[in-house]
């Protein structure tokens, strides 16, 4: 039996190789594309959405943004709540129905379906990091000055992007399985050639076999890479002290407004013998 | 004539239908080291956070330089640089380490160029003691350390009022030394203009020149160290003292 299989499948293998590793390229390049896509969607969505507006704001910047956000909670709803095969035929099948532009290259409609289709699943990862990011993180960047934008692009997203870093390997992971369903207008990935190859040569079980085999060694993959940039996100374990001496040269050079004393201050020295 | 840099005229701020502040009046000249005191929940905070634009106020005005900060003309962002608070949690941006922590300011709201503001980073994390752990994170140091640096952060915006809110409430006895001293030093060496919220009546009567003592959002006394700790007016004002002082 076993045997069997496998001279089928390297039967297959010798056949369609270049047609098995370009449905894998494609899959790769559509899920790649499309996750890094919709995490701006959602990092776009997830800072309009927490913009905040008190009662002393004018009226047109409160309507702005509850309109916003309405549009927001709606763009999720919908594309959260319907299959994103269903969405692919609207949009490829739609357009030319509605607008008359249609689609010539695949692609296009590829890329466009599945990143809409993750940003909105994006919208609310990032909305709930942003909302785990302690309220004094905000607090001390406004203290400095720091308006909305400078905050979220600078303090918050920063964090916000570690953690929900397994979110993202989620979506990855999601999206190179579910890229599958794009078969239906057309587009050929990786599931698509399993389609075409058995179609052809009467094989169903091997070259299912191969496709399973196939789609987990690409989410192991993703899963192990992105463990290791959690990993580099997390930063270094430890630190270094730095020789204060040369510090103190460097910072002696900044003069000082007042009449304020330099930094070889007494309180200085105070510390300087407590690095542990 | 002394130049007012603050002025708060009839501050009051209610959550809700608890109000928290009412009719708050006071000046804060050059110079000034000003330590507001008074039991938990009197409004000391709520204050310095009103002050800094942190909360909105319900009625009055605040102003800097004579000029109303709460109307819509002027932009909270320039004038929250120019006062710049301490916070009890110190608040350090957990995503950056300690230089950047007291870089980033200059370089996105005050737009100084990034040797320049490194340079001053410096300058001021010297100042507090913590230049050695420069390339530390904020999850790395210690609260009192933490604490040194989130002061340094503000000294390096070279604001021209810093707002102290309970720094030292959240630190272990051992490390409440460190971060009063800092601010000692500031006060005497560098003039800064203060206003500090504290429990440390030792540091608000060697340091600061002016006390205002509040109780259910009023500031029921005013006046220097001096008269308050040894002779208030006030009944009130007697009684929180007996009580810090004693306990």
């Amino acid at each position: 039996m076993i045997a069997q299989l496998f001279s089928d499948i390297s039967g297959l293998w010798a056949k369609y190789s270049t047609v098995y590793l370009t449905g894998i390229l494609n899959t790769l390049i559509l899920a790649i594309t499309a996750t890094l896509i919709g995490c701006v969607i959602g990092f776009f969505c997830g800072i309009l959405q927490t913009i905040p507006y008190g009662p002393k704001d004018n009226i047109i910047k409160k309507i702005l943004l509850k309109l916003v956000r309405i549009l927001i909670r709606v763009y999720v709803e919908v594309f959260r709540g319907t299959p994103m095969i269903l969405q692919a035929v609207f949009i490829y099948y739609g357009m030319p129905y509605f607008f008359g532009v249609s689609f010539k290259n695949i692609w296009t409609v590829s890329i466009i379906v599945v990143s809409i289709n993750t940003g909105a699943y994006m919208a609310e990862s990032v909305r709930g990091g942003i909302m785990s990011i302690d309220p004094g993180q905000f607090e001390g960047a406004k203290a400095i000055g720091m308006n909305h934008w400078q905050t979220m692009l600078y303090i918050v997203l920063p964090q916000t992007l570690r953690n929900i870093m397994p979110q993202i390997g989620n979506n990855y992971i999601i999206n190179v399985k579910d890229t599958s369903v794009m078969f239906i207008i057309g587009f050929s990935d990786f599931f698509a050639v399993h389609k075409m190859v058995s179609g052809a040569v009467f094989k169903y079980f091997p070259s299912a076999f191969m496709e399973m085999g196939g789609y987990l060694c690409l989410t192991l993959a993703a899963s192990f890479l992105l463990r290791r940039l959690e990993k580099k996100l997390a930063g270094k374990s430890n630190y270094e002290l730095v020789n204060e001496d040369q510090l103190v040269m460097a910072a002696g050079t900044y003069s000082y407004p007042a009449e304020s004393g330099s930094p070889f201050d007494e309180i200085n020295k105070d510390y300087k013998g407590e690095g542990q | 004539m002394s130049e007012h840099i603050l002025e708060i005229h009839h501050l009051s701020k209610t959550f809700g239908s608890h109000a928290v502040l009412k009719d708050i009046d006071f000046i804060v000249d050059k110079g000034d080291v000003t330590t507001i005191i008074g039991s938990s929940g009197s409004g000391k905070s709520t204050l310095l956070r009103c002050i800094n634009l942190l909360e909105t106020l319900t009625t009055g005005e605040i102003l800097f330089h004579g000029q109303d900060v709460t109307g819509r003309k002027m932009n909270p962002s320039s004038y929250r640089a120019k006062v710049g608070m301490v916070f009890q949690s110190f608040n350090l941006f957990n995503n950056l380490t300690v230089l950047a922590n007291c870089m980033i300011g200059q370089q996105k709201v005050l737009k100084v160029q990034k040797e320049e503001a490194r340079k001053r980073a410096l300058y001021y994390l010297s100042k507090v003691g913590m230049a050695p752990y420069i390339n530390a994170r904020p999850d790395q140091i210690s609260g009192g350390q933490k604490q040194r640096v989130a002061i340094a952060r503000a000294l390096a915006m070279e604001p021209e009022v810093l707002l102290f809110d309970e720094p030292t409430s959240a630190l272990d006895p051992e490390m409440v030394g460190e971060v009063l001293d800092v601010m000692k030093s500031l006060a005497e060496k560098d003039h800064m203009t203060m206003l500090v919220v504290t429990h440390e009546m030792s540091f608000a009567r060697e340091v600061s020149n002016r006390v205002l003592y509040m109780a259910d959002g009023l500031i029921e006394e005013e006046g220097p160290p001096e008269k308050i700790f040894t002779n208030p007016d006030n009944q009130k004002t007697r009684d929180f003292l007996r009580r810090i002082l004693q306990g």
